[in-house]
């Protein structure tokens, strides 16, 4: 094993920013600014070996075998929401989309750009987040960068991500590998990241206790693998949600998918907020959700193996079946009507 | 989820699908005014459990579908006049004018702002004193009462930077149109349970009796909306034309009188123009004279070109029930929700992107042609 070992991290943030500081253009020159920011801020945040080595890359030891590889960026407002804020966004992000490669997350990459005039003391809370969302997920922050854009040119701060992670398994996870008979599993109820980042807009008054369900998804994927189970695709259900992550599948292999609308997890107050926004949840955005599908006949262990690892709401949801046809849904009143992709971002109606 | 999930019950809706049957001995159409029952008939495959002898239509209640072009073009001339912030409902936001849309507007760099209500409208302009905030104010008499308030506390708070670009209709007038028409073939009405939350339904009772036509005050869930049906059925089948309220955990007959006090107020009746039907006498509010000083059209002058509907677009027929969008040549061609020519493929509440939405894949597009 050539893993990064683990990270050392201190409970407070090693430097405080006064109030009122704020990012200046000079924070991405090249400068002393820019030294002081990386070696008060991001080195000692992420501290691992490969960042200390101060390089302009980040030189790592790989095993022989396959390595997943990923990049993700995040662009999110607001920064901070309910449950979660751009920094665990963006390592969450990343380490989930290795997670569906089958990968054991290990490296992740981050290029910040930052607006003129950002808050230092926001940054920092954007790096604490990030630095805990790391621990949470077993990876490090190796390599990284900064620029700085003028004020009015960004939209305070965006984040890239990219992330390497090894392949364990020999399994190819891949929606070629999806056959008919397949069973559809979800790994937790839906909607909330999506309604959460919503309920925080400053233009959308309404109140509600919803946070978002951003998180790490390596551990019950590999749990899933562990475990011997045999799972042929996973995807998470980030933009467009479960109803365009399955519409995707289905097309990529050539299959069809009936979904049972009353064994679809949502939360009371997902299905609320749904109802009288004019949304539907299936559509809605997720940033700690996963669908999974493997052979109905390792449906049962694959759950209870996903409640072991912390998805204790994985429920399955549907059937892989043999025409081509895309996505069906059987409605709680028993019909069935094709589910589609959305277009465009979902609008709220008006009554 | 109490209040939706019993309204969603299979067993209830069989039962309620098995009494229209044995109800239905004639052949009858009935429309749905409103455009949130078009979407749960189209979600839910309502009129797939309905006998042959039944036919649901679907009318004209979708409130950003019958917004005409020439106010979305006043809109985005608000939008990009400087200092101003143009407030909308979001489903208005991708709703052609005759030179594209709010979101056009945005992307060419006007200030559109999505809300939820007019009074988040009238708190952006609470928090930016120095530019002039516009609420599009459309919608049946759901969303009025809304803007009443908006309206009503921005004299009484005295913010001056605010204004609103009143484009609401209003539903019974809608209703005597289509019954007028020579091409009508609507036989009964399902009426908006929430119109009705707030209007009550005495207004109804007149059309019913002039046009002998049955009128359900009807709710929006499958056992609302086959109730409705199967009361209007009955109503048909025993040659009765009588306002009935199947939404009775909402409507009262004289509905939300202090929503209706506000809306005297605030509003008065003037002839409103509608996308794809055409201008009709008394079917909307405007500011009322005490309110005139609300009026952004007179604030900003916005220019809009005459008025003209895409000739590619059978919007207006669609509107009164007098084609499926199926029918449109351009449906799902030329005209999609990424595309839209009219109105009716935009809103969730639109019937064409409703039939895009849940009948387009050829399995099922089959059973439409």
């Amino acid at each position: 094993m050539n893993r990064t070992p683990p990270l050392d991290f201190t409970a407070t943030c090693p430097v405080q920013a006064a109030p009122g500081d704020r990012v200046r253009l000079a924070h991405g020159g090249g400068g002393a600014l820019m030294h002081r920011l990386i070696e008060r801020l991001f080195l000692p945040a992420f501290a691992n070996p490969a960042l200390e080595a101060r390089h302009d890359g980040a030189v790592l030891e790989v095993d022989a075998g396959r390595i997943a590889f990923t990049t993700d960026t995040f662009v999110v407002r607001p920064l901070f929401f309910p449950g979660g804020d751009i920094g665990s966004l963006a390592v969450n992000g990343t380490v989930n989309d290795l997670a569906m490669c089958g990968a054991r997350p290990l490296w992740l990459s981050a290029g910040f750009v930052l607006e003129e005039g950002f808050p230092l003391a926001d940054l920092e809370r954007i790096v604490r987040s990030m630095r805990e969302a790391a621990a949470a997920a077993g990876v490090a922050l190796v390599t990284g960068d900064t620029k700085v854009v003028e004020a009015g040119k960004g939209d305070g701060v965006f984040v890239n991500t990219a992330g390497i992670g090894r392949v364990e398994t020999a399994l190819e996870i891949a929606p070629r590998a999806v056959r008919p008979g397949d069973a559809v599993i979800v790994s937790g109820d839906i909607g909330r990241h999506g309604l959460a980042v919503l309920a925080a807009r400053e233009e959308i008054a309404f109140a509600t206790t919803l946070e978002s369900d951003c998180a790490p998804l390596a551990r019950p994927v590999l749990a899933m693998l562990e475990a011997g189970i045999e799972v042929h695709c996973l995807r998470d259900l980030t933009r467009g949600g479960l109803a365009a992550a399955l519409i995707e599948i289905a097309e990529a292999a050539g299959v069809a998918i009936e979904l049972d609308e009353a064994a679809i997890p949502v939360s009371e107050p997902v299905r609320g907020a749904s109802e009288l926004l004019g949304l539907d949840p299936l559509y809605i955005a997720n940033e700690g959700r996963f669908v999974a599908i493997l052979p109905e006949s390792e449906a049962e262990r694959a759950q209870a193996v996903l409640a072991r690892a912390g998805c204790a709401e994985a429920a399955r949801i549907g059937r892989v079946q043999a025409c081509a046809g895309g996505v069906t849904l059987r409605t709680v009143i028993g019909s069935r009507r094709p589910l589609d992709l959305p277009s465009g971002e979902q609008l709220p109606r008006i009554c | 989820m109490k209040y939706l999930d019993e309204y969603r019950d299979a067993r209830a809706v069989e039962a309620l699908a098995a009494a229209i049957r044995r109800t239905a001995r004639r052949r009858w159409t009935i429309m749905e005014v409103c455009g949130g029952q078009t979407h749960a008939i189209l979600r839910f495959g309502i009129d797939r459990l309905l006998p042959e002898t039944v036919e649901l239509i679907h009318g004209p209640g979708c409130p950003v579908c019958v917004t005409p072009p020439e106010a979305i073009d006043r809109a985005i001339a608000i939008a990009r006049a400087p200092r101003a912030i143009l407030a909308s409902f979001g489903d208005m936001l991708r709703v052609p004018g005759s030179a594209g849309s709010l979101l056009d507007a945005r992307a060419a760099g006007g200030d559109v702002r999505m809300v939820y209500s007019p009074l988040d409208a009238l708190e952006l302009a609470r928090r930016n004193p120095s530019r002039e905030v516009v609420f599009f104010a459309v919608g049946f008499e759901t969303t009025a009462p809304a803007t009443a308030l908006a309206a009503k506390t921005a004299l009484a708070e005295g913010i001056g930077n605010f204004s609103l670009l009143v484009a609401h209709v209003l539903v019974p007038p809608a209703i005597e149109a289509i019954l007028s028409s020579e091409a009508n073939r609507v036989q009964g009405f399902l009426a908006a349970g929430h119109v009705c939350t707030v209007m009550g339904f005495e207004e109804y009772e007149p059309l019913a009796r002039r046009h002998r036509v049955p009128i359900v005050v009807t709710g929006f869930e499958p056992v609302d909306i086959l109730e409705g049906v199967l009361l209007c059925v009955r109503q048909l089948e025993e040659g009765r034309a009588e306002v009935e309220n199947q939404y009775l955990r909402a409507v009262r007959r004289r509905g939300n009188e202090a929503a209706r006090a506000l809306l005297a107020e605030v509003f008065q009746v003037v002839p409103r123009r509608w996308r794809g039907i055409g201008e009709i006498a008394a079917s909307g509010l405007g500011l009322s004279p005490a309110y005139a000083a609300l009026d952004a059209e007179a604030r900003f002058a916005p220019a809009a070109r005459p008025p003209a509907d895409d000739a590619r677009c059978i919007a207006g027929l669609v509107l009164k029930g007098a084609r499926r969008p199926p029918a449109c040549p351009s449906f799902g061609s030329a005209c999609t929700p990424e595309h839209p020519l009219g109105a009716p493929m935009v809103s969730s509440e639109g019937a064409c992107a409703a039939y895009y939405r849940y009948r387009r894949q050829p399995a099922s597009a089959a059973e439409e042609s």
